[in-house]
């Protein structure tokens, strides 16, 4: 029976592999081919024959999505950050952290408020991927002021939380309609409150290629360390871990995710895919290593339904994918024989 | 023999509020001390003292010969909290992990070898969990949980056992099981730092007991622990309520 279900989960997690590795070569390819000389002919290449292949799956399953380059970005970034959301958000949960997500997101709305008002006083663009660059310093310092604040107040982990995440919010409402005036950019701020295809960038996509190799070469080195301080944070600390160095890592590791995930999920929704297939995961794993696997293989199969249904009835990616998460989660607190056994023991 | 934790004229403070004032004391190696007192009365806040969880305000703390906040090998420690257990309630680990993370000081960033999985092994037989290895700790009872960090302990090849209160909601028969499991280790050489409110259980198995609440009040053998007032000092009025008459 064990070993079913460990050939199911080695089996998904193949097919998660392939799908990432495909991801970056697209990613790649759409790089390489703005570049000169030969890796600049090889990345067109590269990339017409992506997007031939897209044109046969098109004709083979009667789509038209996949010849373009477009949907492969929005693919490709949904499938990266259906791995790197739920892989740190697994350590979220269960430190009690789960707001965390949505906490950085917000700040990541200051930080596009931030940008939205540069672009008006200088010389600055206001293109999308700027956006999400500022958005990205910004989110990454407000969770390294939104930890030391945690340490530094007496008050209960979630009141530092309510307030980095209103203030920053309240300071995105003020700056964004003060940045309109001023600012010659149109931007949407729907598409970053609820996320859409449509803001995802070339540079907005190399972006989450770049934090998914990072993130998950981070997690990969630093599994043990995430761990022992994650389930005993004192014992570690009495190991001589260096519990605070850790919770920064985690904590900006977090604030990068998210920003990536933004451009889809939207400010609002993100913190669900950091969340929800961790919390379903959570449910059915019998040990952390087996959790952790579960909650990428939930956050993948969220991304992949929630974008085939947005796609196909052009809604927003975002609401789709949660709701895809939350079936998910409902499904495994159905199946979960965790509450029964419980009971049981005590 | 030697020195393990050597405590000179130590005082801290929590903001204006005194925990600890003025305690010398010192932890032979192989010793199993007993720290007992009121609530509030500064136990855990000298248990991390002596482990440097915190650093002094006034006066040394010296771990192993080193100052204790700045002793760096951690794997010499085994450290099981008040509440070290309440994560596991909702946290989905499983047994074997559990007593792994005794490897993690000494793995580091490199992988987990087969000599590591020997020694959990070892650990969790010394324990008797072996046939549990693979149970979320979840799905354990109070008595299965502490001996899971016991054997996180052993795992670690720790020579020093901090305990802070280890057997609250564990049943009196797995109690007293744990108890004799200490003793065992106690004299196996590994000394062994105990808090523990119930001073019955407390001097049948300590050979040491440091009596405080904020001043140290007694400090000695469990004999003249029992004969002295240190009890009574310590508590104040209310002792005989705490205190349990000595057949």
């Amino acid at each position: 029976m064990m070993s079913v279900r460990n050939v199911l989960q080695g089996i998904s997690l193949l097919g998660i592999a392939i799908l990432a590795a495909l991801s970056l070569l697209f990613i790649s390819a759409d790089w390489l081919r703005h570049l000169g000389g030969p890796l600049g002919s090889f990345g067109t290449d590269l990339f017409a024959a992506i997007l031939s292949g897209g044109e046969w799956v098109d004709d083979t399953v009667g789509t038209r999505v996949f010849q373009h380059a477009f949907t492969w970005r929005s693919v490709s970034t949904g499938i990266l950050i259906g791995i790197v959301g739920p892989l740190v958000g697994t350590f979220l949960v269960h430190r009690q952290m789960a707001l965390i997500g949505e906490t950085l997101a917000h700040t990541a709305f200051a930080g596009v408020a931030v940008g939205v008002l540069l672009a008006g006083l200088t010389p600055l663009s206001g293109s999308s991927d700027e956006l999400v660059f500022i958005a990205l310093i910004v989110s990454a310092v407000a969770a390294l002021g939104l930890q030391w604040l945690t340490a530094h107040t007496d008050s209960y982990g979630d009141v530092p939380i309510a307030i980095v995440l209103t203030g920053s919010f309240a300071v995105g409402t003020l700056l964004i309609s003060w940045g309109r005036d001023i600012s010659p950019i149109p931007i949407e701020i729907e598409d970053f409150l609820f996320g859409s295809l449509a803001i995802v960038t070339p540079e907005g996509t190399r972006l989450v290629a770049v934090l998914t190799v990072v993130v998950v070469g981070l997690v990969v080195v630093n599994y043990k360390q995430f761990l022992f301080i994650t389930f005993d944070e004192q014992a570690a600390q009495v190991a001589r871990l260096n519990v605070s160095g850790y919770n920064s890592l985690l904590i900006v590791m977090t604030a990068v995710v998210v920003v990536g995930a933004m451009q889809i999920l939207g400010v609002i929704l993100v913190a669900g895919l950091l969340v929800i297939p961790a919390a379903a995961a959570s449910q059915l794993g019998k040990s952390f290593r087996e959790t952790l696997v579960l909650s990428v293989i939930f956050g993948q199969l969220s991304v992949l339904l929630g974008l085939a249904f947005a796609v196909s009835v052009d809604l927003p990616p975002g609401g789709a994918i949660i709701v895809a998460a939350i079936i998910i989660y409902l499904i495994a607190i159905t199946v979960s024989d965790r509450a029964i056994g419980q009971i049981s023991v005590h | 023999m030697s020195t393990v934790i050597d405590i000179q004229n130590l005082s801290y403070s929590y903001g204006n509020t005194l925990a600890l004032e003025d305690i010398s004391l010192t932890v032979d190696e192989g010793s199993f001390l007993g720290l007992i007192g009121p609530n509030g009365s500064g136990k855990t806040t000298l248990l991390h003292l002596m482990i440097g969880l915190k650093r002094p305000d006034e006066g040394t703390v010296t771990l192993f010969g080193e100052p204790a906040h700045a002793f760096e090998e951690g794997e010499r420690i085994g450290y099981v909290s008040q509440r070290a257990t309440d994560r596991g309630e909702s946290m989905p680990v499983s047994v074997r992990e559990t007593v792994l993370m005794g490897r993690f000081p000494h793995v580091g960033h490199r992988r987990i070898s087969d000599e590591d999985h020997v020694i959990v092994d070892e650990a969790l037989e010394r324990v008797g969990i072996t046939d549990l290895e693979d149970r979320a700790i979840s799905a354990l009872s109070g008595g299965q949980r502490q001996r899971t960090f016991i054997a996180r302990a052993l795992a670690s090849e720790a020579d020093l056992l901090a305990l802070d209160e280890p057997t609250v909601g564990v049943d009196a028969e797995s109690r007293t099981e744990f108890y004799d499991m200490l003793d065992e280790l106690n004299q196996e050489g590994i000394t062994i730092l105990l808090i523990e409110h119930d001073v019955d259980i407390l001097t049948e198995h300590v050979d040491k007991v440091a009596c405080l609440n904020q001043r140290l009040f007694h400090h000695g053998d469990t004999v003249s622990f029992l004969e002295s007032d240190a009890i009574a000092e310590a508590y104040g009025p209310t002792s005989r309520v705490i205190a349990h008459d000595h057949p």
